[in-house]
């Protein structure tokens, strides 16, 4: 059970194992009971990828998955940072802080789950399907470049889309979704959804029209992870706010009429 | 032997050690609570309030640099009135010696800030913020002008019987100037570095990595030029300094504290070890004892120059 109180940890884990899912997509195990024991689907971690001080700032991660003590991380390489974690080895140590943010609300009852998922933004839902756990059905839209980069590790019910149409449906996650429609919006749904931001602006706007809720779980540039830097702002809706509302504090979940993308 | 004596002083200003967390990478104390004991540390510096609250600037924020960061936020804050009313209950709770950042647009500006909250006995002192890089008004307009720093100096001192700090900016020549005119108008102490000015771009899209275009540079890439301002402030002007830029460890705040330094602020490290402050503490506790040294201050400014 996830009914532990938010502790913010600082835990030293131990790399259990490292997995190449993708051509460029790694699934990253390691051992961190304190942290484990109470994430939430869509909370993240703020790792320290070298116990050097280059790469200076900690890099945020979404947690992908959990296995009693274990944390899953699932992320591409695209920089230093992610390049030094893709040559981790069992048994190397590394500093995380977490749990971090706002996971996915899941508690009140609800219809059915539609995850909207874009390229590596499929990271939150293998363990967002393992909580739902055939309570509700679970409707998985899944998109990506081609093939090569289309994330199915443990989804259930998967609906790829492509853009060049090499797997499943060709075109958007979201006119995938448009085309799919009868299956879920008249259904109490709730859409959860995370990618990149072009994707997410149009679930948002796919999930008005057809007035279903929608979470989207954002993501930023950020160097804290826990507040005080304020790099990780973002619009919010409220008209004539005084502030921008925070990724890291106020998210990275938010309600899709909450923020402006 | 016993434990060295740590306690600092700053003008009329008494720390219980030269350990300040550095404004903007505290917030109001509140978040970093969670990780290091604040009542430990010598002095929280708040994130700078200004007289209206401030959003700050569009993201994208914040971006990583070869052994530092930009950043641009905007002096992002609640204003003085939500400050007053909510952070500072909570700053009162902290057992800790609170100095308060301004930041104003205008010489009026600052100093009716510093008049109302002269009157909050939770605040031990001020420090002016003349030095921001990421805001058009305000900020480095003063910052590079030394009579506007004396302005501001004079002015702030005249509302208020608290010891005022001025935040000097490394981006311009002669910081000791400005560090003598903070003197002349009755200034307590400087702080030094502020961010340097820098910029990053992405040479995909050629767009600049930060939304302001530039940001302000912190972390172990300015320490070197932190060290030279301070060094070139302690060697000409007799005003105490607290040490800003790029202090990851222990050893870096030793370092300040020789160049000249009475006291440090450690910014950056607050981000990615948020116990840093009481781990430095330590070291310079250890660092006395293995050298015999049983006031800390004996080491401000006990550099050997050639």
């Amino acid at each position: 059970m996830r009914d532990k109180e938010n502790v913010l940890t600082n835990e030293i884990t131990i790399v259990e194992s490292l997995e190449q899912l993708k051509k460029n997509i790694f699934l990253l195990k390691v051992l961190s009971p304190g942290i484990a024991s109470v994430i939430k689907p869509s909370q993240f971690c703020n790792i320290k990828v070298s116990e050097l001080s280059y790469p200076l700032l900690r890099r945020p991660f979404s947690v992908s998955d959990i296995e009693g003590d274990f944390i899953y991380f699932m992320f591409d390489v695209h920089g230093t940072g992610t390049e030094i974690l893709s040559k981790k080895k069992k048994g190397d140590k590394l500093e995380i802080l977490g749990p971090l943010g706002n996971g996915f609300s899941y508690e009140k009852p609800f219809g059915k789950a539609v995850f909207a998922a874009g390229g590596l933004g499929a990271a939150p839902f293998p363990y967002l399907t393992k909580m739902l756990d055939e309570k509700v059905e679970v409707l998985s839209y899944v998109g990506a470049r081609s093939e090569a980069y289309v994330i199915d590790y443990k989804m259930k019910n998967f609906h790829p889309a492509t853009d060049d149409g090499s797997l499943g449906f060709k075109g958007t996650v979201v006119e995938l979704m448009e085309q799919e429609k009868d299956k879920f919006i008249n259904d109490d749904s709730i859409i959860f959804t995370c990618g990149p931001t072009p994707m997410l602006r149009a679930v948002k706007e796919f999930a008005m029209k057809y007035n279903i809720e929608c979470q989207i779980s954002t993501e930023s540039a950020m160097a804290c992870g826990f507040g005080i830097c304020q790099g990780c702002a973002i619009e919010s809706t409220e008209k004539d706010s005084d502030k921008y509302l925070l990724v890291c504090k106020d998210g990275p979940v938010f309600d899709a009429k909450d923020i402006n993308l | 032997m016993s434990k060295a004596d740590l306690s600092v002083q700053l003008g009329s200003l008494k720390l219980k050690n030269p350990v300040l967390l550095a404004s903007g990478t505290v917030g109001y104390g509140n978040e970093i609570s969670q990780f290091t004991d604040l009542s430990k540390i010598g002095a929280i510096v708040t994130k700078s309030v200004s007289l209206k609250p401030r959003k700050g600037n569009p993201p994208q924020r914040v971006v990583e640099t070869p052994s530092g960061m930009l950043n641009a936020i905007g002096l992002a804050n609640v204003g003085i009135e939500s400050f007053i009313k909510d952070k500072i209950p909570f700053l009162e709770e902290l057992n800790s010696t609170i100095i308060c950042n301004i930041a104003a647009s205008t010489v009026e500006e600052y100093v009716e800030c510093a008049r109302i909250l002269d009157a909050e006995d939770a605040i031990a002192g001020f420090e002016i913020n003349v030095s921001c890089p990421n805001v058009k008004e305000g900020g480095l307009q003063f910052g590079n002008d030394v009579n506007a720093v004396g302005r501001i100096t004079s002015s702030v001192k005249a509302v208020t019987g608290k010891p005022v700090i001025i935040k000097l900016s490394p981006n311009n020549a002669n910081i000791a100037d400005f560090a003598q005119r903070v003197k002349d108008e009755g200034g307590d102490a400087v702080s030094a570095i502020n961010t340097l000015v820098g910029t990053s771009f992405d040479i995909w899209t050629r767009k600049p990595k930060i939304y302001n275009i530039t940001g302000g540079l912190s972390g172990p890439a300015i320490k070197p030029v932190g060290l030279a301002k301070v060094l070139e402030i302690s060697r000409k002007v007799d005003i105490p300094i607290i040490g800003i830029g790029g202090i990851m460890d222990w050893k870096d705040a030793v370092e300040y504290m020789i160049a000249g330094a009475s006291a440090f602020e450690i910014g950056t490290v607050n981000f990615i070890n948020p116990g840093a402050g009481l781990q430095i503490l330590e070291g310079l506790e250890n660092y006395c004892e293995s050298m015999k040294i049983d006031n800390i201050s004996e080491i401000t400014a006990s550099y050997k120059l050639p």
